[in-house]
């Protein structure tokens, strides 16, 4: 009976956005998370001679939080990260994807510095193993060196207490 | 005290939609007449109080009222007065008022110009029409209320959405809530109808001009809102497919296939089931937008703030209302008849196709939009659907659409003859593909998008010449001046004319751009220079300064042409105070032929930017296409007929009966 196929359609389409409605449209999970984190070897936005590797954070739970001094959403981050950094104990490597020592050094010593160590990644090579397209951009890693969590644009207060911070203590008892 | 007589005033609104649903539907089924007399007055004092209700959100937002949560939310002691104003529909709550706005605005409308309709018609239509009323009128109510209080008061606003602080941004809303709403009156018209069970040709009549109208106001919006994204968004685009976008797209595509079909439905009485599906259609996809823009299901550039209450809401009302006006369709549908018999070759089958190919846009664009939903319910992932598909897609639809243009209107009603349209048209033709032809080599680079973009917008101009020239010909025997001969097409025939000659002038925009159009993003310290096409651009380094409510810096640019200062430009980069997000203000050029447009990115060094230099040829022929589409319409709802029958209204204010036929019938029907 062709004159009940548009109240079948529409049928069929009411199902659709129903589910729909109980679904984050944003939430796109990365396909690192699960994978063991890309190898990196960088050295720090202070001190060229000091390096640090992905092998030798092995055993910790640290972040890997995305920033560059050009970000303007990384201005709006910021504060959240060093004021969560003071709060907690929690390891965070910055890296500083696509950017310039000075500019870098100058952007830390104006909104504080919430890294253990950032890392500078001038040509964006380890940001893109990464797979990062967007800065600011987070990584949880846990002791085994997997990536368990993506944080796609800046954290906010609640991503920062409702999801982070009872993934770091789950990570932690972790052996 | 002000926000509260605003509540009042909806919830008095609410209780009247009640009474305007059940009272008249109820006297029309039972020839009632002093039940069906009550539609008039009760959706004229909907109107009334839904004004006052948003006057009193005006008087709180111009008052800076921090203790009404949505002024806080949308407005700030800076804000300028026009952006207050523009604040009333900046968020949702506000949003939704305007909608219910215009709502009963076209309700008294209807009300007003209905003295020709049968009186258990109006009845019908209003009680339709009062039924939506009711369900946004609780929908406000219930989940999105402007005048829900904030204790304690902020002690200033969060600020309107820097993006939405534009004089476009300030038409651009009602102008497409004006369309969108509006097709809830050829809905109301087509539901009454079946209801009624009286789907004749008058239906179709009364129902016409009433739809060009809102499709006029869509056009307008849409168009309105092409060009803000274009000047504020800052990469230069003027469509970008996003959600939002498509939500207002869809009714407008959708719209445009009722405007033909109800042509044919008045003059030859075809199609009669098909339009009213359209009808249906055109409201639901208004409906549907609605929902996907406010439920927050899709991402989209324009996210608004989502609330899975306020989606569940929505959809039952989608639930009810499409789908109880398609259960009503399918159950009264074999009682509407088939209309008259027409050939292969003929007007109609043009117009069926123009239907058909418009109906598959929107459907196209539905499946576009809905896709990525679609697969994240299947747990099939999460993926986004953007420009490559609507382009793949659109094109190959709207390309015979634009062909069927240039022979529809030149075909006779019923049956055509092929031999002597291809005489007609045969110059027409060869003059398209030579000036594509020729244009294209110009331009320097031959390119077949670009030819193919110019044959088709030549072909549309030539056919209209050819269709204006077979009816102003002189006659021999005949002495009629020429301009007697032009004076004596209707309007409506020249709005048609108009309409088809702003597609023409759109497509020549979209093509020329898509073709020739250069972007460059370089990296520039003071006095450093980038050449695109025949222009130079110095620039001169950025200064600061500070606005009513933002702060910006501001690049200076000189645009040289052989050697010789041509303009200088100011794009600026905005911080708002209080939401502190930055915006771009690109600074264009405009011009008949081309824009120059610069917009400002990121700093890269003490004095160096990142700066976007765009040569965009012919852009602003987009925008100009689509008010003539616009003008076309208007054109066409002040023809002569509908003056008439206005007039012979009044004279006739008590009869009931239908109208005499079209009295100078004319148009894209004839």
């Amino acid at each position: 009976m062709s004159r009940f196929w548009p109240l079948a359609v529409f049928v069929a389409l009411v199902g659709f956005l129903y589910v729909g409605l109980y679904r984050d449209p944003r939430e796109v999970p990365s396909p690192l998370i699960g994978k063991p984190a890309p190898q990196f070897q960088l050295p720090t936005v202070d001190n060229p001679a000091k390096t640090v590797t992905r092998d030798a954070m092995l055993g910790h739970v640290y972040l890997v939080n995305v920033w560059a001094s050009w970000c303007v959403s990384c201005r709006e981050e910021h504060p959240l990260l060093v004021e969560f950094a003071r709060q907690h104990p929690v390891e965070i490597l910055g890296l500083d994807y696509k950017d310039t020592r000075p500019e870098a050094m100058a952007w830390l010593g104006q909104f504080g510095n919430p890294y253990q160590s950032a890392l500078f990644d001038a040509d964006g090579r380890v940001g893109i193993d990464f797979g990062v397209y967007g800065v600011p951009e987070t990584f949880v890693v846990d002791k085994k060196g997997v990536i368990r969590y993506k944080q796609i644009g800046p954290f906010t207060p609640e991503a920062l207490n409702n999801k982070l911070l009872p993934l770091l203590q789950t990570l932690n008892s972790e052996t | 005290m002000i926000p509260e007589i605003g509540n009042l005033a909806l919830v008095l609104c609410l209780i009247l939609s009640m009474v305007q649903i059940v009272v008249p539907i109820a006297g029309a089924q039972t020839g009632n007449r002093a039940w069906m007399a009550m539609a008039r007055p009760a959706a004229r004092a909907q109107f009334a109080l839904v004004v006052l209700a948003f006057a009193c959100l005006v008087i709180s937002m111009l008052g800076s009222d921090f203790s009404v949560k949505y002024v806080a939310e949308t407005s700030s002691r800076l804000l300028p007065v026009q952006y207050k104003i523009a604040a009333v529909w900046g968020g949702h709550e506000g949003s939704i008022l305007l909608w219910l706005l215009m709502l009963t605005f076209w309700m008294t409308a209807v009300s007003v110009f209905s003295r020709h309709l049968p009186e258990a018609m109006l009845a019908r239509i209003l009680g339709v029409m009062g039924f939506i009323s009711f369900g946004f009128l609780l929908f406000i109510l219930l989940t999105s209320n402007p005048f829900e209080r904030l204790i304690p008061a902020a002690l200033d606003g969060q600020d309107l959405n820097p993006l939405l602080q534009d004089p476009g941004m300030v038409a651009h809303p009602p102008m497409l809530y004006m369309g969108y709403v509006g097709f809830s009156v050829a809905f109301a018209f087509a539901i009454a109808a079946l209801l009624g069970g009286d789907l004749d040709a008058a239906w179709a009549r009364w129902s016409r001009p009433w739809t060009t109208v809102a499709w006029t106001f869509l056009t307008v919006g849409i168009c309105l809102g092409s060009a803000w994204a274009y000047y504020t968004l800052g990469w230069g685009g003027w469509w970008f497919w996003d959600p939002v976008e498509n939500a207002s797209f869809m009714p407008w595509l959708m719209g445009t296939a009722l405007m033909h079909s109800l042509a044919v439905t008045e003059k030859r009485g075809g199609f009669k089931v098909w339009t009213v599906l359209l009808a249906i259609f055109a409201f639901s996809l208004s409906l549907l937008g609605t929902f996907l823009v406010r439920s927050g299901v899709l991402t989209s550039v324009h996210a608004f703030a989502s609330d899975p209450r306020r989606g569940v809401f929505i959809l039952i009302f989608l639930v009810v209302v499409i789908g109880g006006s398609l259960g009503l369709f399918a159950w009264r549908a074999p009682k509407v008849g088939l209309g008259g018999r027409f050939g292969m070759v003929s007007r109609e089958s043009m117009l069926l196709g123009n239907n058909v190919l418009f109906a598959a846009a929107a459907g196209s664009v539905l499946l576009g939009t809905l896709y990525p939903l679609f697969l994240d319910a299947l747990g099939l992932g999460k993926i986004s659907v953007g420009p490559p598909y609507f382009d793949t897609v659109f094109v190959p639809l709207m390309a015979p659409a634009l062909f069927l243009m240039g022979v529809g209107p030149i075909s006779r009603w019923k049956e055509a003859s092929l031999p002597d349209l291809r005489i007609r048209l045969q110059w027409a033709a060869a003059i398209s593909v030579v000036m594509a032809v020729v244009l294209t080599f110009i331009k320097g680079s031959f390119s077949f998008a670009v030819a193919f973009g110019l044959l088709l917008a030549c072909w549309i101009v030539t056919s209209a010449a050819v269709n204006l020239w077979g009816r102003i010909r002189p006659v021999p025997g005949v002495s009629t001046s020429l301009f007697s001969r032009l004076g004596g097409q209707s309007r409506s025939y020249y709005g048609m004319l108009a309409a088809h000659l702003g597609v023409a002038v759109f497509v020549v925009g979209v093509t020329m751009v898509k073709g020739y159009e250069i972007e460059k993003d370089v990296q520039m310290d003071i006095g450093d220079t980038v050449a695109i096409g025949p222009y130079t651009f110095r620039f001169n380094g950025v200064s600061e300064g500070a606005g009513p409510n933002y702060q910006y810096q501001r690049g200076n640019v000189d645009v040289l042409r052989d050697g010789a200062l041509v303009r200088n430009m100011g794009p600026e980069k905005r911080t708002y105070l209080v939401q502190r997000n930055p915006m771009t203000n690109a600074a264009i050029d405009s011009g008949f032929l081309r824009d120059l447009y610069v917009s400002l990115g990121e700093p890269v060094g003490p004095t160096s930017w990142t700066v976007r230099v765009y040569f965009k040829p012919f852009v602003d022929w987009i925008w100009f296409g689509c008010l003539m589409m616009a003008f076309g319409g208007v054109l066409a709802i002040s023809d002569k007929r509908y003056r008439i029958e206005k007039r012979k209204a009044r004279a006739a204010a008590a009869a009931s009966a239908a109208m005499p036929a079209g009295v100078a019938g004319a148009g894209v029907a004839e």
